[in-house]
C-alpha cells in the first residue's frame, strides 16, 4: 500500500502541493488527473523520494520514503515524465544498468531485461542507441526500466504522452494487466484513459484533490447525470410538461427546445441513481400514445465534471452560472 | 562486495562506457598527448637540457589539466540534469553519495589511463640516460591527485548549472585560482604588500605549492591531505548543491 498523509510542497512563495493525502492499495489503478500545473507531477516526485516535501508523510509498502528512502524506493518503480534516457546507451545496455542498480545481478539480470524488452515490444531496436530512437520507442524503454524489477508499486508520470494510438492501447492493456497484481499511480490527461484503466481516481487542482472515487462515481457528479432526454412530436409543450409532472419519481421537466412540431425536455429524477426512471417515463410516453424518436438516459460527461472542476479563476468569476459542477470533499 | 561498493561500481561502469561510446575519449587522449608532448619537447627543451628528468614534462601538468580536466568533468551532473536523467538515477535505490562516487571514480580513472599513456616519457628518459625513477612515480602520483582535485572542482561546477559551457567556464576559473595563488611570478608580486607569512598561507592553498612536492620526490602526507581534502570538500559540496536543486 502506498499512503501518502498531509504533503505540501511550497516552490518559493507558491505552495505546489497543499495537504494532499490519499492511499493506494495493491490491485488499485488511481489515474491522477488535473490541468497542467495542478501539482501532479510534483506530488510524484515527492512519492518517489526525488524532491522530499516540506511536510507530510510518504509511505510505501512497510517502509517510511523519508526515513528509510533506499528500502521504500526498492520497491517502487518510477517513470518519470517525459521519459528521460542516457542518449548515449543502448537500450539493453540501458536496461541492465537499471537492473543492476535495482539489485539484479548474472542470471537474474539477463532474464529481466530480456522479460522487459518482450512485455514493451522493444526487440526491433534493443541494440540500438537511445538518441537514434523515435519517440515512442524511447517512452517504452523508460518504461521498461520502471518495471524490470517487478515491483509492487508503479509511479507513472503520463505513461501514454507521444505514443500513436496503438501504442497507447498497448500501455493502457499492459497497465491494466499489471494493475491486478500491483498498487498503480498514473497521471494522464486524457479522460477516455481514466475511464478505460483506472479502478480509481483523483483529480487534483492548483495543489487540491478536489475529487476522489471511481470513474463511474466521478461521472454522476455531473448535474446531468440520471436525467432523461426526450423528443416527443405533435403535443403541446404544457401537456408533455403536466403528464410527466405526474411521475412521484420526477423532481422538475426542463424544456430543451419547443415548437408547432416537437417539444424536447429534459426530465429530472429525484433519485439520480434510480436505474429504472427511463422505464418509467417509456411506459409514460407509450400510455399516453405520443410519438417520440428519442429516449435516452444521461450518463454524466468525464470532461465536463472535469472542466467544471478545475476550470481556472479568470472562467469562475466571469461565468454568471459558476462552476458546472460543486462538490464537497 | 557490498550492496553501497556495488552501486558505486555500477554507476562508474555506466559513466565509463559514457565516455568510451563516443569519440570524445579517444579526442581527449589524443589532445592531452599530443599537448604533453609538445610543450615538453618543443616549449620546456628536454633534449637542450640535457638532464635525465621529466621535470620539463610534469611542470606543464597544472596549466595542461586547467583545460582538459573541466572538459572531462563539465557534464558529469549538468548532462544529467539537462536530460532529466536525475530524476531516474536519484529514484533508484542509490544514494547521492554513491552516484556522486560512482561518477567521480569514472573520470578519475579516465584522466588516471590518459596519464598512464604518456608512459613513451618514462621509456625514453630511461634510455637515454639515468634519471630518478623514484621522483618520476612521486610525480605521476602528484600529478593523478592534482587532476582528481581538479576534477572534484569540475563536478561541483557542474552540479551548480544545466549548461556544460558555463560549467566549463567556472570550474576553469576556480581551477585557474588554485594555480595563481601559487605561481611564484604572482607570490613575488605578492611579497611587496603582504609579509612573508601571508604570502606562503596564499600560497599553500594553491595546488602548484603541493603538486612541486611530488616533482621534487618529496612525499608528504600534508600535501596527500590538501589533494584528499579538496576533493572530498567539493565533492560534499556537490552532495549539497544536488540536494538543494531537489529540495526546490
Amino acid at each position: 500500500m502506498i499512503k501518502i498523509e498531509n504533503l505540501v510542497k511550497f516552490f518559493g512563495p507558491k505552495k505546489a502541493v497543499d495537504n494532499i493525502s490519499f492511499t493506494v492499495s495493491k490491485g488499485e489503478v488511481l489515474g491522477f488527473l488535473g490541468p497542467n500545473g495542478a501539482g501532479k507531477s510534483t506530488t510524484m516526485r515527492m512519492i518517489t523520494g526525488f524532491i522530499p516535501p516540506d511536510s507530510g508523510n510518504i509511505q510505501v509498502g512497510e517502509f517510511d520514503m523519508l526515513n528509510d528512502p533506499i528500502r521504500a524506493k526498492q520497491l517502487l518503480g518510477y517513470l518519470p515524465e517525459n521519459a528521460p534516457l542516457y542518449a548515449d546507451m543502448s537500450v539493453y545496455g540501458f536496461l541492465s544498468f537499471a537492473a543492476e542498480l535495482r539489485g539484479l545481478r548474472g542470471a537474474a539480470r539477463k532474464k529481466a531485461v530480456q522479460e522487459a524488452i518482450e512485455t514493451c515490444f522493444l526487440e526491433p531496436v534493443a541494440h540500438q542507441t537511445v538518441d537514434t530512437l523515435s519517440k515512442g520507442y524511447k517512452h517504452r524503454a523508460c518504461f521498461a526500466q520502471s518495471i524490470i524489477h517487478d515491483p509492487d508499486y508503479l509511479i507513472l508520470d503520463e505513461p501514454t504522452d507521444g505514443l500513436d494510438p496503438n501504442q497507447k492501447h498497448e500501455v493502457r492493456s499492459l497497465i491494466r494487466n499489471m494493475g491486478r497484481r500491483k498498487a498503480i499511480i498514473f497521471s494522464t490527461h486524457i479522460l477516455e484513459e481514466v475511464l478505460e484503466v483506472c479502478t480509481r481516481a483523483i483529480i487534483i487542482d492548483r495543489g487540491h484533490i478536489v475529487a476522489n472515487g471511481s470513474p463511474n462515481e466521478l461521472k454522476a457528479m455531473h448535474p446531468n447525470f440520471g436525467s432523461v432526454r426526450l423528443n416527443v412530436y405533435g403535443v403541446a409543450e404544457g401537456d408533455v410538461r403536466g403528464k410527466l409532472n405526474t411521475l412521484s419519481q420526477v423532481e422538475r421537466v426542463e424544456v430543451i427546445k419547443s415548437n408547432s412540431e416537437h417539444v424536447k425536455v429534459r426530465v429530472y429524477p429525484k433519485d439520480k441513481k434510480d436505474e429504472n426512471f427511463p422505464t418509467l417515463v417509456a411506459d409514460l410516453v407509450t400510455k399516453s400514445g405520443w410519438k417520440f424518436d428519442e429516449l435516452s438516459m444521461d450518463k454524466g460527461r468525464l470532461d465536463e465534471v472535469f472542466r467544471g472542476i478545475t476550470l481556472p479563476d479568470t472562467v469562475k468569476k466571469s461565468s454568471k452560472e459558476g462552476p458546472i459542477v460543486t462538490v464537497n470533499v | 562486495m557490498s550492496l553501497s561498493v556495488q552501486n558505486v561500481y555500477t554507476i562508474a561502469k555506466r559513466e565509463m562506457g559514457g565516455y568510451f561510446s563516443s569519440p570524445v575519449a579517444y579526442v581527449f587522449i589524443v589532445i592531452f598527448l599530443l599537448l604533453a608532448g609538445f610543450f615538453t619537447f618543443k616549449v620546456s627543451g628536454f633534449f637542450a637540457a640535457n638532464e635525465a628528468s621529466l621535470n620539463s614534462f610534469f611542470v606543464w601538468h597544472c596549466w595542461l589539466y586547467l583545460f582538459l580536466v573541466p572538459a572531462v568533468g563539465m557534464r558529469l551532473w549538468s548532462e544529467e540534469r539537462r536530460l532529466g536523467t536525475i530524476e531516474l538515477l536519484l529514484t533508484m535505490p542509490v544514494t547521492g553519495w554513491q552516484a556522486i562516487l560512482g561518477k567521480f571514480l569514472a573520470s578519475w580513472i579516465f584522466l588516471g589511463l590518459a596519464l598512464a599513456l604518456t608512459f613513451p616519457m618514462i621509456v625514453t628518459v630511461n634510455y637515454l640516460g639515468n634519471p630518478d625513477n623514484g621522483v618520476i612515480l612521486c610525480s605521476y602520483v602528484g600529478s593523478f591527485l592534482m587532476a582528481g582535485a581538479y576534477l572534484a572542482v569540475s563536478c561541483l561546477t557542474s552540479a551548480i548549472t544545466r549548461s556544460q559551457v558555463v560549467s566549463f567556464i567556472l570550474s576553469l576559473v576556480v581551477c585557474l585560482f588554485l594555480v595563481l595563488v601559487g605561481w611564484p611570478p604572482l607570490n613575488e608580486m605578492l611579497s611587496q604588500w603582504l609579509s612573508p607569512a601571508m604570502v606562503s598561507a596564499v600560497s599553500s592553498i594553491s595546488v602548484m605549492t603541493h603538486f612541486a612536492q611530488f616533482q621534487r620526490g618529496i612525499i608528504d602526507s600534508s600535501d596527500i591531505i590538501f589533494f584528499l581534502g579538496l576533493i572530498f570538500f567539493c565533492l560534499f559540496t556537490t552532495n549539497v548543491v544536488i540536494r538543494s536543486h531537489r529540495a526546490g
